[in-house]
C-alpha cells in the first residue's frame, strides 16, 4: 500500500525547516473544527428522518476512523473489526443491563477490552508472521469465533441479545434520550469528532511516524531501530478501542444488540468499504466514505418505497444499496485505487506545486 | 510463496521430502484417531461417533471439491478469492432455475452450471482482475470482496430472501455399517472425489495443465519459453471458478438455497484451503475431507455449539503453528 507515501513524503518537505514543523497537524486539526462547528446546528435543520441518517453517518465515521488506523496508517488490512465493534457493544450493554453501569462507564470499559483483545490476537498474528492475506483471514477467523460463542452463551444471552432498558425522560449520564432527540446526533458528533482528532495525533506522533515507516518497509525499519512489536500493538490497541466507541454508542441509539448485528462480517465489511471509498490511509477519508456509505442505504430504501416505473419490480426488496456501495467500491479500487478523497488531494497538491 | 501445486512429480522428489510427507499424513492420520476416540468415550456410543464420521468425511468431499477451485486460484495467480462463496451460490440459483423452468435432473444441471461458472471466471479475470488495477493483495481483497457482495445481494435483491429447495428425483436412505446416509449425500461426496481427482489428472498430465503448473512455480521463466501467461491465469481462474459450479450441481439437493449460502461455504473453503497448505490441489481434497469431520466431532465435544466454532479454533491454531499447511513446504 503505497496511497499515503506521496502524502507523507509531502508532508515532510513541507516540515522542513522553512515551515514550522507542527503545520500539518494544526491544520487538519483546524479543518476539524470548522467541520464539527458546521454540523452542530444539522440535527435541529434536518427532518427527523435523515437526522437518523446522520447519527448514522457518525457511526460509520468513527468505525472507519478505527480501521483507518491499523489497516491505512499500520497496513495491517484487518476483515475483523466486527470483534472490536462487538466487544465494545458487549461490554456496555451487559455491564448496563446486568449491573447497571452507566453506559459512559461501560463504553470506556469497552474500549478496554477492545484494545485488549485486538494486542492479544495482534500479538499472536505478528508472533507467527502472519501477512497480507493470511493476517486478513485470522482477523476475520477470531471475530467469527466471538460471533459464535455469544450466540450459545446464555451468560450474554445467546442469540437473543441485549435490549437496553428504557428510562422516563432524558438522561445524559444514562446516554438515554427520547426518540429523535437531536442529543444523540450532538453525542456521536463529539465521539466522532475525538476519533478523528485521536487519528490526526496519532498520524503525527512518533508512534504513527514509525508504524508508517513500517508498513512502507518493515525490514528496513527495523534495521534502524523501530521498535516494530510495541508500535504495532499500540496501533492495533487504539484501533480496536476507538471502534469499540461506534459499538457502544450503537447499542444505546438502536437500544439493541445481538451478535450478529454486534460481530457479524457486514460490521467489518461496512467499516472496510468505507475506508476504501473515501480513501485508506488518509486522515479524511474515513469521513467522506461515511458520508456516502451513511446516507446511501437512506436513498435506496426511499427509492425502493416508491421506485420509478422501470423499477418497479424491486419495490419492498432489499439489498439494493449494498449493491451500489459494492459496484462503488470495485470500482474505487480500479479506477481510483488512493480513494476519493486520496485522489482528490493528490490532485490538487500536483496541481499546487506546478 | 507457498505454490505447492505438487509443482514437482512425487518420483522426482527427494526420498527425504516424500518421507516428510508421509510423516506428516501418519500424525495427523494418529490425531484423528485420537479425537474420534475422545469422541467416543465424550459420547459413550460408538454408533453416534460412526455417523458423525460418516456424514463428516461425505460432506468434507463437498468441501475439498470447492476448496479445490480456491486453492487452484490462489496459487496459479496469488489471488484470495473473497467471491468464491458467492459464485456457488450463483451457481446454485443456475441449478435451481434450471430444475424449476425444463425440470432436468440436478446432476445434470452441471451441463450448464459449469460451463456458465467457467464464464463467470473469464469475465471476473479479464474485466475486474487482470492488469494493473489488480495488482496488489489489497486490491484483490478489496475487488473480490466487492463482487462477493455484488453477487449476493443481486441474488438477494431479484430471487427474495426465502430459501428455496430442489429434491433429488428417487431420494433413498443407504445403511452404512448402522449408519444412515442420504443417497445425495453420498452421490455428492462420490461426485466430488472423482471431479478432484480429474483435476489432479488434468494438472498433472495434459499440456494445458503442466503449462499451469509452469506458470505457477515461476511465471517469468514460463513467460520465456512461451507460454501465454494472461491466457493461463484466466483459464485458471474459469477452472477454479468452474469447480464451484460442479459443486453447485452435486450440493444442490443436499441444501436450501439461498443468496447468503456461500458465505458459510467460503468460510469453510478458505479454512480447507489453509488447511492443505495454499496452492495445494491434492492438500485441499484432503483438507476438505478433515473439516468435515472436525465440523461433525465438534457437535459431539461442545455440545450445543455451532459446529463452525470447531473449524475456526483449528484454522487458527493451524494458522499460527502450520501457516504453510499440513502438507505444505515452509519457504
Amino acid at each position: 500500500m503505497t496511497d499515503t507515501a506521496v502524502e507523507s513524503r509531502r508532508e515532510t518537505r513541507s516540515a522542513g525547516p522553512a515551515a514550522p514543523p507542527l503545520r500539518p497537524q494544526n491544520r487538519q486539526f483546524a479543518v476539524l473544527a470548522v467541520l464539527v462547528l458546521l454540523a452542530i446546528p444539522l440535527p435541529l435543520i434536518l427532518p427527523a428522518a435523515q437526522g437518523a441518517v446522520a447519527v448514522r453517518i457518525l457511526i460509520f465515521l468513527i468505525m472507519a476512523v478505527g480501521w483507518n488506523i491499523m489497516s491505512g496508517f499500520g497496513g495491517m488490512f484487518s476483515f475483523g473489526h466486527a470483534a472490536y465493534f462487538g466487544l465494545g457493544a458487549y461490554t456496555s450493554a451487559y455491564l448496563l443491563v446486568e449491573h447497571g453501569v452507566s453506559p459512559w462507564v461501560g463504553m470506556a470499559a469497552g474500549m478496554v477490552v477492545a484494545a485488549a483483545v485486538a494486542m492479544v490476537i495482534g500479538y499472536f498474528s505478528f508472533r507467527y508472521e502472519l501477512k497480507g492475506a493470511y493476517f486478513a483471514l485470522a482477523t476475520f477467523a477470531f471475530a467469527e469465533m466471538l460471533r459464535l460463542i455469544t450466540t450459545s452463551s446464555d451468560a450474554v444471552n445467546g442469540a437473543v441479545g441485549y435490549q437496553v432498558p428504557l428510562i422516563q425522560g432524558s438522561s445524559l449520564g444514562q446516554m438515554q434520550f427520547p426518540a429523535g432527540s437531536p442529543a444523540y446526533f450532538w453525542i456521536a458528533l463529539v465521539l466522532a469528532g475525538g476519533a478523528v482528532a485521536l487519528s490526526i495525533l496519532f498520524r503525527h506522533s512518533a508512534a504513527g511516524r514509525y508504524v508508517v515507516a513500517i508498513r512502507d518497509d518493515e525490514l528496513a525499519a527495523a534495521s534502524v531501530g523501530a521498535p516494530v512489536m510495541r508500535h504495532k500493538l499500540l496501533t492495533v490497541a487504539l484501533s480496536g478501542a476507538i471502534t469499540a466507541v461506534a459499538g457502544a454508542f450503537y447499542t444505546q441509539y438502536y437500544l439493541f444488540i445481538d451478535p450478529q448485528l454486534a460481530f457479524g462480517s457486514s460490521v467489518s465489511i461496512e467499516a472496510i468499504v468505507t475506508a476504501v471509498i473515501g480513501g485508506i490511509g488518509t486522515i479524511w477519508g474515513p469521513v467522506v466514505g461515511a458520508v456516502i456509505v451513511g446516507s446511501l442505504s437512506d436513498v435506496t430504501a426511499t427509492l425502493l418505497a416508491t421506485p420509478p416505473e422501470f423499477l418497479s419490480f424491486l419495490q419492498g426488496r432489499s439489498g439494493l444499496d449494498v449493491i451500489l456501495y459494492a459496484v462503488m467500491l470495485i470500482l474505487i479500487v480500479r479506477l481510483m485505487p488512493k480513494g476519493i478523497f486520496g485522489t482528490l488531494a493528490e490532485k490538487f497538491s500536483e496541481r499546487r506545486r506546478r | 510463496m507457498t505454490t505447492t501445486i505438487d509443482t514437482d512429480a512425487p518420483e522426482t522428489r527427494a526420498p527425504s521430502a516424500t518421507l516428510a510427507v508421509l510423516k506428516r499424513a501418519g500424525v495427523v492420520g494418529a490425531l484423528v484417531a485420537a479425537a474420534v476416540a475422545v469422541a467416543l468415550v465424550q459420547s459413550g456410543s460408538g454408533i453416534v461417533v460412526w455417523q458423525s464420521v460418516v456424514t463428516g468425511l461425505l460432506t468434507g468431499g463437498l468441501y475439498g471439491l470447492i476448496a479445490m477451485g480456491l486453492t487452484l486460484i490462489f496459487g496459479v495467480l496469488d489471488i484470495v478469492n473473497f467471491a468464491h462463496g458467492a459464485m456457488l451460490a450463483v451457481a446454485m440459483f443456475i441449478s435451481f432455475g434450471v430444475v424449476a423452468v425444463t425440470g432436468l435432473h440436478p446432476y445434470l444441471t452441471m451441463l450448464i452450471t459449469v460451463p456458465a461458472l467457467f464464464l463467470v471466471g473469464v469475465l471476473v479475470h479479464r474485466g475486474l482482475l487482470s492488469g494493473s488495477g489488480g495488482a496488489t493483495l489489497e486490491n484483490q481483497l478489496l475487488i473480490t470482496l466487492g463482487l462477493s457482495l455484488l453477487l449476493e445481494n443481486g441474488l438477494l435483491l431479484f430471487f427474495g430472501a426465502e430459501p428455496k429447495n430442489v429434491g433429488l428425483p428417487g431420494e433413498t436412505h443407504l445403511d452404512v455399517f448402522g449408519a444412515v446416509v442420504a443417497g445425495s449425500r453420498l452421490y455428492a461426496f462420490l461426485g466430488a472425489m472423482a471431479l478432484g481427482l480429474l483435476l489432479y489428472w488434468m494438472l498433472q498430465h495434459t499440456r494445458l495443465g503442466t503449462a499451469i503448473r509452469a506458470v505457477a512455480s515461476n511465471s517469468a521463466g514460463a513467460e520465456l519459453v512461451g507460454i501465454n501467461v494472461r491466457r493461463i491465469h484466466t483459464l485458471t481462474f474459469a477452472i477454479g471458478a468452474a469447480c464451484a459450479g460442479a459443486a453447485a450441481a452435486l450440493a444442490v439437493p443436499l441444501l436450501s438455497v439461498t443468496p447468503t449460502l456461500g458465505e458459510q461455504f467460503n468460510i469453510t473453503a478458505f479454512v480447507v484451503v489453509v488447511l492443505g497448505g495454499m496452492g495445494n490441489v491434492v492438500g485441499a481434497l484432503v483438507g476438505g475431507l478433515l473439516i468435515g469431520l472436525v465440523e461433525q466431532l465438534t457437535t459431539i465435544y461442545l455440545d450445543g455449539q455451532s459446529s463452525l466454532l470447531g473449524v475456526f479454533v483449528v484454522f487458527v491454531l493451524v494458522l499460527f503453528l502450520r501457516p504453510q499447511g499440513l502438507f505444505g513446504r515452509r519457504t
